[in-house]
């Protein structure tokens, strides 16, 4: 089966409806699928589920998708960046579903493996625990969360094989793997697409089986903070 | 004269012994990594998923791809490793992690942590603070004594949403440093300049000896 869309369009046909559920990589602004948003922008689709660590900011990332009122409900634990996030959020447009970082990333890991609920010492005795079920083991307390399997889930990887191994960059892994993992459907945006043998075996990042179409792009891997030192 | 900033930072990182792997927070606490001291070794954590953060690249040098947990712009060094999220808060929440060096809007005498959210102001989200207050071996925070007000931060109980309940063991302020030990806290150290009696005026959680 062919892996490899000629674009970020291609990749999605037939994957996108109204009222779906996504899981997106990306930390910040900092491994973002960026062109399968925008794609998913000119599909038009609404009513989405997002999960995803953040929102991008204004005009950038996912915060494209809150300009045009594509998203019905956020799960993430940072949403700092974004006025209109905020202006949504305050005035009842857009729900929103804080989870621990970790619990987020965990959550997405454990739907993908096929674990459908976890026990964490993460949030207890906080908000976060209200209303879930609290377990003790071996004198602890720990809350029940559960895993996340979503429609689709949407990745940037800095290099794929035409088998869809992925080979991510530096800190712009992060919950790109998970989020992979955890979609029913996981389509994979890529700055190089090579011939399957060109990359290590034994340095493959998520092996292939997890993703099911990719395109190769040029992205804009927009900067939020840059900080630097004099020499 | 009490701590300033980087006099805060740099007792912080008297609690930093060779070879831990540490997280820092956002704020103070990322000043820290200033005044690791020569010789030693300490591995810090940033929780998008890497170990070995190194310092702000030079300019022109800055890389897209590697960025901190405030989403600054750093480099990396010999020894870093880079991982996922799923991973990073696996060695968090599995206590492989030492310490946590963390920023705080207000500390409880049993240790609870508020640091996340002001009801009524606008709420970011927790981040992965709440991960790391459940999962590293020790939680010290550094923050000031008092709020703008002049209101102590350091209370009988939090008013604000908590973090974590009873997470904290070591609370570092612009006036001293204190423990939280079984029945209250304990003054272990003072700012230069401070009195005792200062710090206890400033402070509204119990102090014991």
């Amino acid at each position: 089966m062919k892996k490899v869309y000629a674009s970020a369009s291609a990749a999605l046909e037939g994957l996108l409806h109204d009222g779906m559920s996504i899981a997106a990589g990306g930390f910040g602004l900092c491994g973002i699928p960026e062109l399968l948003i925008a794609a998913i922008k000119q599909a038009g689709t609404r009513d989405i589920t997002i999960a995803s660590n953040n929102c991008g900011v204004d005009d950038f990332g996912l915060g494209v998708l809150l300009a045009t009122k594509q998203i019905k409900k956020m799960q993430s634990s940072y949403v700092g960046e974004n006025a209109e996030f905020m202006r949504q959020f305050l005035s009842g447009e857009l729900e929103l579903e804080f989870n621990p970082q970790g619990t987020l990333a965990e959550r997405m890991r454990a739907g993908g493996a096929g674990i459908p609920g976890f026990y964490t010492k993460t949030g207890v005795g906080t908000v976060i625990a209200e209303g879930k079920e609290h377990k003790d083991f071996g004198g602890e307390t720990y809350i029940l969360e559960t895993g996340i399997v979503t429609d689709l889930a949407i990745v940037k990887a800095w290099k794929a094989d035409t088998s869809g191994n992925l080979i991510f960059r530096k800190t712009a892994r992060n919950f790109n793997v998970p989020a992979a993992t955890c979609g029913r459907v996981c389509v994979a945006e890529v700055e190089e697409i090579v011939p399957v043998g060109s990359l290590n075996p034994d340095c493959i990042h998520l092996p292939g089986i997890y993703v099911h179409r990719i395109i190769q792009g040029q992205h804009e891997k927009r900067i939020e903070q840059r900080t630097v030192r004099s020499a | 004269m009490p701590w300033d900033r980087n006099q805060l930072a740099a007792r912080a990182a008297k609690e930093l012994q060779d070879g831990m792997y540490v997280n820092l927070g956002i704020g103070i606490p990322t000043l820290v990594a200033n005044y690791i001291p020569e010789g030693m070794t300490v591995t810090l954590q940033s929780e998008n998923g890497m170990l070995g953060i190194g310092p702000f690249p030079l300019a022109g040098e800055e890389d897209a791809d590697l960025i901190n947990a405030g989403k600054q712009t750093i480099s990396e060094l010999p020894h870093s490793a880079y991982f996922d999220s799923a991973q990073s808060f696996a060695m968090i929440r599995g206590g492989k992690i030492a310490m946590a060096i963390l920023g705080a809007m207000e500390v409880s005498e049993n240790g609870d942590l508020a640091n996340w959210m002001i009801p009524g102001k606008l709420v970011k989200g927790m981040g992965g603070a709440m991960d790391l207050v459940a999962g590293v071996k020790r939680v010290v925070v550094v923050m000031d004594h008092t709020n703008k007000h002049g209101d102590s931060k350091v209370l009988h109980e939090c008013t604000l949403p908590l973090t974590g309940k009873a997470c904290v063991h070591r609370i570092i302020t612009n006036l001293g440093v204190l423990d939280v030990v079984p029945g209250g806290l304990k003054i272990v150290e003072l700012a230069d300049g401070v009195t005792e009696a200062e710090l206890r005026a400033a402070t509204e959680a119990t102090l014991v000896d």
